[in-house]
């Protein structure tokens, strides 16, 4: 057990140098400098506006550079904001990014598990048929297009709820952003528990169970369950990732300010440091994300062997 | 199996409904249910709460005002701060630190009397030494601001931005804590103005001084204007409140103001829509219809000081040497298509280069009488003049910077030239940085290498005709076609040096008579600006500049 620990972790280290480097020099690759823009600078003032962000140093110096202030926790000054540190944008960001991301995901984990567990009791049923229509639309109408209708339905129409911003943290204001994140994946959620469900419900040591008399209540929460909900748990990775990606869309939409949004900005921007940030923050959080979802998963599944 | 299907027929019905009842958008009784009770029985009374919440666009790239740069930080700046100078709401350059000025005989010595109960939102006063000071930072190639161009006409102004020159020879001192004396090279017709630009206001020694880069935080910033910054929420919000020590603050209304950045125009108006914020900083041109529709008392659309056209890359084949071919082009295009049916705000049509600015007659095309049909019948014969024709026509690209509506007109464009003269146009688009970087890149015998004709827009920085001139001179680091006319550049000097406003305006205006003769760009039309303003909101005067201290706004009952 303890050999497979250190094993993935030491796995994790070059990952991330690697991401670190492609990231590092492909942003410097993209056409287009941070400063930029419709008025040509004095030649004078970019040349001191490049040396105080070090880009008149050569490349590999400032990879090293960039490395260097890394492991110190110093991500460098933003591009864009120029009044505040990278550091400083991911604190502000990533708490909200966090109770996006986490509220969509448990949304949609409770209400796929739910909507499909659902479906697969009552197979070929209408309710199976809702369900899976719901869910199917779910999947393929993308949220841009679902976010603003949900705001103009549910803010601008009925006014029941705020049609963005942060409203000084308040719930009300993460309701709309958290289903318009949560809903595609509360359609695949569905379908895998809805198909993982049917299965183990046929198979015979449930049939065993239901021979010995036990209530259905207790055989689907205490055997039927727990095996079904394998292929959710493996696909909470990716779901992470894709409500990250997620969020870079829906953020924008909802003018809510975390990462994703930083990310456009700086993307566009061509903020360097804060895109490098996000990169190498997300990109940590990711690795360790995946880290966890492999011991969930060998504590899950006595076949995945620590070897 | 029938009902079951049945059912599924229902429900996709149901979706199709509600989606189709969320975009028709006829439904206006949101943000309207008020509106006939706005402002009381004599429509002036004030509500109890006076915030203001303005949809602003992007987030700024710095609260320093001699950082900052773009419209919303220009928004948020003229509420933290105070020029010497401010505007009224009409536009009109108005006292603002300083409550009077003198100007020497020759245009050159101008002397400002500051107002003795100027403070600063600690409560200090604000003093001809806080100027001097703020003038020499903004300068300072130290500070790195993008807008020392615009300080220029300050004796030594240039030669202190470019670090020739230490910012204690710059042109302005103190003759007592009062009196603020700024020397210029020229005489400058529009320097007035110049004084509420950002880059001319003044910052807080002390707090400078004491904070480094982290003086702009909330707490930090020390501010002379109407308010003063509480919280800063980056991509979040701005919330700014009455400066209590501000001069004029007994007629400041507003007690609040919240900035929110709003890059997704659309997210912007749903969230105006849901009574979310008062003022929007634009509307997205695609709802500009349904605004007029439905919510018409609420669109605001008013000339803008700003001119969109096409550059024309001067420097290599096909256009250097062909005025014929550039004409032709010019002539072909239909422009109160593309400003009503393609644009669609009431944009103007333009045939001249300088948007309507004040001391000054904008020039046009001498075709811009001319009927369309007599000016595509004139394109044709350039056109072959210029030696093409249906059976070898000129093959061209556009290039324009990624977004729906300029895409929309360089394929109207496009297609305009293909039907009058036979042109084949190909388009090609780039995301902003990439299309600056494309449009400027140069050989080194100074020639345009990746540009045909590509997409402009400017707007000007300044009320006055030379913010236009300038762009198109030869010395200028935007012009992007390399239009070099000694003739041009002459005028352009002569204007410089022009202290009779008369005089100046005609050398200004003869110089866009040559320009359009030269057509190194192919002028479209002038901006508009368009937003939308709850009724309640009262005291926002349309301007050319479209700029509105909220100091000068009040919420209504309602």
């Amino acid at each position: 057990m303890l050999n497979y620990f250190v094993r993935r972790i030491l796995g994790i280290i070059p990952t991330l140098f690697v991401l670190m480097a492609l990231a590092f020099f492909l942003i410097r690759l993209a056409p287009g400098g941070p400063f930029d823009s419709e008025k040509v600078l004095l030649p004078e003032i970019e040349a001191n506006l490049r040396a105080a962000y070090h880009l008149d140093e050569p490349l590999y110096q400032q990879f090293a550079r960039y490395l260097g202030n890394l492991l110190q926790g110093d991500f460098g000054p933003s591009f864009q904001y120029r009044d505040l540190t990278v550091t400083e944008l991911i604190m502000t960001g990533f708490p909200i990014s966090l109770r996006l991301g986490a509220g969509a995901m448990v949304f949609a984990v409770i209400f796929g598990v739910l909507a499909g567990s659902v479906a697969a009791l009552w197979q070929n049923s209408r309710t199976d048929y809702f369900v899976m229509v719901i869910s199917m639309t779910g999947i393929s109408v993308p949220s841009f297009v679902m976010a603003p209708l949900l705001v103009l339905v549910f803010a601008v129409y009925l006014g029941w709820l705020p049609a963005g911003g942060l409203g000084g943290g308040s719930l009300r204001n993460m309701v709309l952003p958290v289903v318009a994140l949560a809903l595609p994946q509360i359609a695949y959620i569905a379908r895998l528990t809805r198909g993982s469900l049917i299965e183990i419900l046929r198979s015979n040591f449930i049939r065993t169970a239901k021979a010995q008399g036990l209530p259905m209540g207790k055989i689907l929460l205490v055997h039927a369950l727990k095996p079904a909900l394998l292929p959710v748990v493996s696909y909470l990775g990716p779901a992470t990732a894709a409500i990250i990606t997620g969020s870079v869309v829906i953020e924008q939409i909802f003018g809510i300010p975390g990462l994703g949004r930083f990310f456009v900005q700086g993307a566009l921007n061509r903020d360097y440091t804060l895109v490098m940030g996000i990169v190498v923050f997300y990109g940590v959080l990711i690795v360790v994300f995946n880290f966890l979802v492999d011991l969930a998963y060998a504590w899950l599944d006595p076949k995945v062997r620590y070897g | 199996m029938r009902i079951k299907k049945g059912h599924r027929l229902k429900l996709l019905l149901v979706a199709v409904a509600l989606i189709l009842g969320a975009c028709s958008g006829n439904d206006d009784s949101v943000g309207m249910a008020g509106s006939l009770m706005v402002g009381g029985v004599n429509g002036d009374e004030l509500a109890e709460a006076q915030v203001m919440r303005r949809g602003n666009g992007a987030e700024p790239q710095s609260l320093d005002p001699h950082r900052a740069e773009g419209v919303p930080s220009g928004n948020i700046q003229r509420d933290l701060f105070e020029g010497l100078t401010i505007e009224a709401p009409n536009g009109d350059v108005i006292p603002g630190v300083a409550e009077s000025w003198r100007i020497s005989e020759d245009g050159r010595i101008y002397v400002f009397q500051l107002r003795a109960n100027a403070r600063w939102s600690n409560g200090g006063p604000v003093t001809a030494h806080d100027f001097v000071y703020s003038f020499r930072r903004s300068l300072d190639p130290e500070t790195l601001s993008r807008y020392t161009f615009i300080l220029a006409p300050i004796l030594n102004a240039e030669a202190v931005a470019s670090g020739t020159m230490p910012p204690a020879e710059l042109g302005v001192r103190a003759l007592d804590d009062h009196r603020l004396e700024i020397t210029l090279r020229s005489v400058t017709p529009y320097f007035l103005g110049v004084l509420n630009h950002s880059a001319s206001y003044p910052v807080h020694r002390g707090s400078v001084e004491a904070h480094g880069n982290r003086w702009t935080r909330p707490g930090n910033l020390v501010s002379n204007g109407a308010y003063l910054l509480v919280e800063r929420f980056p991509e979040s919000h701005i919330k700014i409140v009455r400066n209590p020590y501000y001069w004029d603050n007994d007629s400041t209304v507003i007690d609040e103001v919240w900035y929110y950045p709003t890059e997704d125009s659309a997210s912007e108006l749903r969230r105006y829509r849901a009574g979310e914020l008062e003022l929007t900083s634009t509307v997205p041109s695609k709802q500009i219809g349904w605004a007029q529709e439905n919510l018409p008392d609420q669109l605001v659309i008013a000339p803008y000081l700003g001119t969109y056209y096409y550059g024309i890359n001067l420097t290599k084949p096909p256009f250097a040497d062909s005025p014929a071919l550039r004409r032709a082009l010019t002539l072909a295009i239909d422009r109160e298509i593309i400003t009503e049916e393609i644009a669609g705000a009431g944009q103007i049509p333009a045939f001249g280069w300088v948007p309507p600015v004040i001391n000054y007659t904008g020039q046009q095309m001498p075709e811009a009488a001319w009927t369309q049909a007599e000016r595509e019948e004139e394109a044709r014969r350039l056109y072959l003049e210029a030696g093409y024709s249906d059976e070898d026509p000129l093959r061209l690209e556009v290039l324009y910077n990624t977004l729906e509506d300029h895409r929309r007109i360089a394929v109207g464009i496009a297609s305009m030239w293909k039907s009058i003269l036979g042109v084949e146009t190909s388009l090609l688009n780039q995301e902003w940085r990439v299309f600056l970087d494309t449009k400027r890149k140069k050989d080194e015998m100074n020639v345009y290498t990746e540009t045909e004709v590509f997409r402009g827009g400017w707007i000007g920085d300044y009320n006055d005709a030379f913010t236009f001139s300038e762009l198109m001179h030869s010395g200028s680091g935007l012009n992007d076609s390399g239009y070099i006319n000694p003739d041009y550049d002459l005028l352009l000097e002569l204007a410089s040096k022009e202290g009779d406003l008369k005089k100046r305006a005609e050398y200004l205006q003869e110089a866009e008579i040559i320009l359009l003769k030269d057509l190194p760009i192919i002028p479209l039309y002038f901006y508009v600006s368009t937003y939308m303003v709850k009724p309640w909101v009262k005291g926002l005067t349309t301007n050319i500049m479209n700029h509105h201290y909220s100091k000068n706004l009040q919420i209504l009952s309602h």
